[in-house]
């Protein structure tokens, strides 16, 4: 029963799951809470662990969420029902590739609908983020500085290279303050660099 | 060709940390540039259709090259080189992990990791939103204008709410932003008819 639960999930979230890597996020949260297969603490554990080792994050959470409810087998089980709908999908798509190509550029059912769900998408995994804020995650004012801080990090990009696309025009190469602040947004460094705090801090 | 594109897609599985979106330059450099198999133009058709289909924008391409590349062998051997790597790392964590959260260090560790974890999921989004609305110099005039990004970006809230405080399943949001998307299209083609 648990292996048909799991495959069940796992196959939901391959088929709903639009936009890729953060987006499956919301989809899987739910699964697993429903399920009471992880604690919202593991939950943001597995994400950690996910942003710091190779592969795709869905592929990640099911190997994860598959061993820990079923062992070896239910790892195998949830990985292969979150790959098995893209595998229908995807085939029927090759087979049709030449006629698809014809048909739907420019379409704009299908290109509306894929702007609109770009737009989803980013409700979805704003909406994982928020389910995350819980005092289990949050434990005190310094959890919250370690947010605003990583936050900021990660932002802080997108001002800088707005700025220097005048500059560019004379520097083809970009500032070095805008460099400099691509690789303090990069997210593995950041969890590494709240990992180490946390040990100071907390120890 | 089985084992050319599971070596192919096992190197890129095992050195993109960061999900589907980072591998995808490493598979250009490898399946285009290097390997010769599918041509540029091909490639960014590839993307769309992998991003457009539900699933793992890693797997639709390991999907999409393997069958163009070499069939079902190619299938077969692309998706378990692109999956294998990241199943055996999390499955030897998963193993150890259970005994190792006890440990005072790694305790301490995670509960500076947990905050930063969330802020690494909700602060990207900002830049999606921006690359999402068309800015100063894109698209045409009524692709920039406030009504044609304003919806979308209340659909953006409304999903995040609904999901949040409604707790309704994502899934429902997913179908819902398809129906209502294409009944508004179709209202949209029969006034311009008329």
């Amino acid at each position: 029963m648990l292996y048909l639960q799991l495959f069940i999930s796992f196959f939901k979230i391959g088929l709903f799951g639009f936009g890729g890597g953060l987006a499956i996020l919301s989809l899987i949260q739910m699964e697993v809470e429903a399920h009471g297969w992880m604690t919202q603490q593991e939950f943001v554990d597995i994400v950690a662990v996910s942003q710091v080792t190779p592969g795709p994050f869905g592929i990640n959470c099911a190997t994860y969420v598959g061993y820990t409810t079923a062992g070896i087998w239910g790892s195998i089980l949830a990985t292969t029902a979150i790959v098995l709908p893209s595998l229908i999908i995807m085939l029927a798509i090759c087979k049709a590739y030449f006629w698809l190509s014809n048909k739907f550029q420019g379409n704009p059912y299908y290109e509306q609908t894929l702007r609109m769900l770009r737009f989803t998408v980013i409700g979805l995994i704003v909406s994982a983020a928020l389910m995350l804020i819980k005092p289990t995650n949050f434990i005190d004012t310094t959890s919250w500085i370690i947010f605003g801080v990583v936050a900021l990090l990660t932002v802080l990009p997108n001002f800088i290279s707005q700025k220097s696309k005048v500059e560019s025009q004379k520097v083809p190469t970009g500032t070095p303050i805008k460099r400099m602040t691509e690789i303090l947004s990069h997210p593995i460094l950041l969890i590494i660099l709240a990992g180490v705090a946390g040990y100071c801090i907390y120890r | 060709m089985f084992l050319p594109l599971f070596w192919t897609y096992l190197k890129i599985g095992t050195f993109t940390v960061g999900g589907g979106y980072a591998m995808l330059p490493l598979i250009q450099r490898e399946v285009v540039d290097r390997q010769g198999w599918i041509d540029e133009k091909e490639f960014l058709n590839m993307i769309a259709l992998a991003q457009a289909a539900p699933g793992l924008i890693a797997v639709n391409s390991a999907i999409f090259i393997g069958w163009r590349v070499g069939g079902w062998r190619g299938v077969c051997g692309a998706v378990l080189g692109a999956v294998l790597p990241s199943f055996l790392i999390i499955l030897a964590i998963a193993m150890v992990f259970q005994d190792w959260k006890e440990l005072p260090a790694v305790e301490a560790a995670f509960k500076g990791i947990r905050p930063a974890v969330v802020a690494l999921i909700a602060a990207p989004q900002f830049k999606m939103a921006k690359s999402a609305i068309k800015a100063k110099g894109e698209g045409t005039k009524g692709e920039r204008s406030l009504a044609y990004n304003l919806w979308p970006l209340a659909l953006s809230l409304a999903a995040a709410l609904l999901i949040w405080l409604g707790h309704v399943n994502p899934v429902w949001v997913i179908l819902a932003t398809i129906i209502i998307t294409l009944i508004a299209v179709s209202i949209q083609h029969s006034a311009f008819r008329k």
